[in-house]
């Protein structure tokens, strides 16, 4: 779950005790206006939980009061990757002397946390990692062991930021790598962290991403959360537990599994034709399969249907009778073509065959090749 | 990772529904389970073999090898760390959806411990006519038969489909590995292909892979070196990019974990790959001598 600057900020930045300018956030102009009259000088930022805001024109500066107006009024109803931007954050400015990053996110290889620091903050990290490798400095932490001053200290080595810098610099990772494990996080990231011209540490902007998986036991900060962007029926999909995506095709997918779905939609295009979705009834969900198929089916783009059921865990034959229950609920008008195989199977197909009168293919690619032709 | 009949199994979470069902599977199977765990019902048995209170009790007492979690996510962690204290030489989590820092817990105990992981999120492995850990349908002779061509799985559905399409061909398997649909996994495509590499009971590897994370393209670079043909299927042409794909690895972020870049990076080092899994057996026979 993706968290947006100012949510990062008052829930995880101010409780790990890391600096951020002095903020408000804004839902019109009006507040804009009323906020720089406050604070002073700002910075007006859009709030939505992606990156590229800058460029996209939704962080613009402000002096006084009339600029921020204009700028919070030009900012407001923009769209940011897809995201239209509701609320903005206008934020003191102050004279800046350098520009870091910092970061804890995770180590496949290693599988274990990983602290990052760069004094070459302000750009994207991903241009700077190609440009000038060496310009990042990582060290991977035992996460029994945790991340203390010396190893902070020992990352910033060398790079001559001096004795108060360097010792202020190491407190903040410090707090951002306990933050980082406090807080679940999948990453922590502060870009630019900002050396003020006061020599004082603050954190300009803030990205924090929660593990979803995490969620059940981080109950008081998941509420500030951005949560995914999802359609109506995305939406009534996650409310029962699977995981929908709607897409522009129209062959209908309903799979068993994450690897099998991908791969039946895979097969689709392969054919020539275009999914309508990804739905997983994989894991515990595959008792689902009588909602999943109301999803599939709610789906106004859907001219065939394919069913592709290999059952490991998933038993077919609870599966398959979900979805006959639910085709004889809901007498839809389209074509469906079935592959099953794997645990059940036996009790899978002869369910199909006498409630539905339908004949499952023996073979997937020949179920996915009959469902793109009918839906030509 | 290659499991044995002789290994000696236990069974953490045996008294679930999940946990006795996949038990009394694994027991018809051949699987050497000695016992299973479950603190409230230590001295009890089920399908036939003990409960023990702790892993520790099972080892004392019976002595294992190789664990196996029907546990839910929030209870992993400990149950996990229980398993490699007590001396598991394998732990097989089947756990999807344990929070990551709780999986990094787990692989830092499993350093200390000399602990192989399989998973998190694996369906198991299996070793037809032998015996199978975990979740597949391993008793169901459509799917598997016992053959010489290895397979390596991020997915338990789409590996099953494509061992029925090596036993339809009338390749059968030497052995399945499930390495699990997590991000940070215990054993890795490469780890699993090195493994078939050297198990002289394998003539052939094939590689079920999907997007999301650098695995395929780290076996690929194993797979350059290779004399067994490889073969390679890889899900997720036609996924959506920035999303997750119900696997908590399947996702694609720039060119980074991307179909294009799998594909290039195995097809560079002499794989076979496929562009439907009913291709595989035909891509294998034109390799194998």
């Amino acid at each position: 779950m993706n968290f947006e600057e100012h949510a990062a900020k008052t829930c995880i930045l101010a409780a790990a005790g890391i600096a951020t300018p002095q903020g408000r956030l804004c839902r019109t102009p009006a507040e804009a206006a009323a906020a720089v009259a406050a604070i002073g000088a700002a910075v007006v930022k859009a709030q939505v939980p992606a990156g590229k805001r800058g460029k996209a024109g939704g962080i613009r500066r402000a002096d006084t009061a009339e600029e921020a107006e204009t700028a919070a009024g030009a900012i407001l109803g923009m769209a940011i990757a897809g995201h239209a931007v509701e609320r903005v954050l206008v934020e003191a400015r102050a004279a800046i002397a350098r520009e870091f990053y910092a970061a804890v996110l995770p180590d496949v290889a290693g599988r274990c946390p990983m602290v990052l620091f760069s004094t070459e903050g302000g750009m994207e990290i991903e241009e700077v990692a190609a440009a000038r490798p060496e310009a990042i400095r990582r060290r991977r932490v035992d996460i029994e062991s945790g991340f203390a001053i010396a190893d902070a200290r020992a990352m910033l080595y060398g790079l001559g930021l001096g004795p108060d810098v360097d010792a202020a610099v190491a407190a903040v990772l410090v707090k951002l790598y306990d933050a980082y494990r406090r807080f679940d996080a999948e990453l922590l990231e502060i870009n630019p962290l900002a050396l003020l011209a006061d020599g004082r540490i603050v954190a300009l902007d803030c990205k924090f991403v929660l593990d979803d998986a995490a969620l059940y036991r981080q109950g008081e900060i998941a509420a500030a959360g951005a949560g995914e962007r999802l359609t109506e029926l995305e939406a009534k999909g996650a409310a029962s537990g699977l995981k929908f995506i709607q897409l522009e095709g129209d062959v209908g997918v309903l799979a068993n599994g994450a690897g099998l779905t991908m791969t039946t939609m895979d097969v689709i295009r392969h054919c020539g034709g275009r999914p309508a979705n990804f739905l997983e009834i994989g894991g515990e969900a595959y008792t689902k399969s009588e909602a999943a198929l109301g999803l599939v089916l709610a789906n106004p783009g859907v001219k065939s249907l394919v069913v592709n059921f290999c059952g490991a865990f998933a038993r077919t034959d609870v599966m398959a009778e979900g979805v006959v229950k639910a085709w004889e609920a809901l007498k839809p008008k389209i074509p469906v073509f079935f592959s099953i195989h794997g645990t059940g199977e036996d009790q899978a197909v002869a369910l199909v065959r006498e409630r539905l009168g339908i004949e499952p293919y023996e073979r997937m690619e020949d179920a996915v090749r009959a469902a793109v032709e009918a839906a030509r | 990772m290659i499991v044995r009949k002789t290994d000696r199994v236990l069974v953490l979470g045996i008294t679930g529904r999940q946990g006795a069902f996949w038990t009394e599977k694994m027991l018809a199977c051949g699987t050497r389970v000695v016992g299973g765990v479950n603190p409230k019902k230590a001295g009890e048995t089920q399908s036939g073999v003990p409960v023990f209170a702790s892993p520790a009790a099972a080892q004392a007492a019976v002595g294992f090898d190789v664990a196996v979690m029907f546990i839910p996510p929030a209870a992993a962690r400990e149950a996990a760390v229980a398993a490699i204290e007590a001396g598991a030489k394998l732990l097989v989590v089947l756990t999807e959806h344990i929070p990551q820092q709780d999986v990094m817990r787990i692989h830092a105990a499993a350093a200390r411990g000399g602990t192989r992981i399989v998973g998190p999120n694996t369906a198991g492995l299996v070793t037809p006519g032998e015996c199978f850990v975990g979740i597949m349908p391993a008793f169901n002779e459509r799917v598997f038969r016992p053959g010489r061509v290895g397979v390596v799985s991020r997915s338990g559905s789409l590996g099953t489909l494509v061992c029925l399409e090596l036993t339809r061909a009338g390749l059968g398997q030497s052995a399945f590995i499930g390495i699990g649909g997590d991000p940070m996994l215990g054993t890795t495509t490469r780890d699993a292909v090195a493994a078939l590499d050297r198990d002289p009971g394998t003539d052939a590897v094939v590689i079920v892979g999907e997007i999301g994370g650098a695995m395929e393209e780290e076996a690929a670079e194993y797979a350059a070196l290779m004399k067994k043909p490889v073969a390679a299927f890889i899900a997720g042409a036609a996924a959506p990019p920035g999303r997750k794909m119900g696997h908590a690895g399947a996702i694609v972020m720039g060119d980074r974990g991307s179909y294009a870049s799998k594909r290039r990076a195995l097809e560079s080092a002499g794989v076979a790959v496929v562009d439907t899994p009913a291709e595989i057996p035909t891509a294998l026979r034109r390799r194998l001598p």
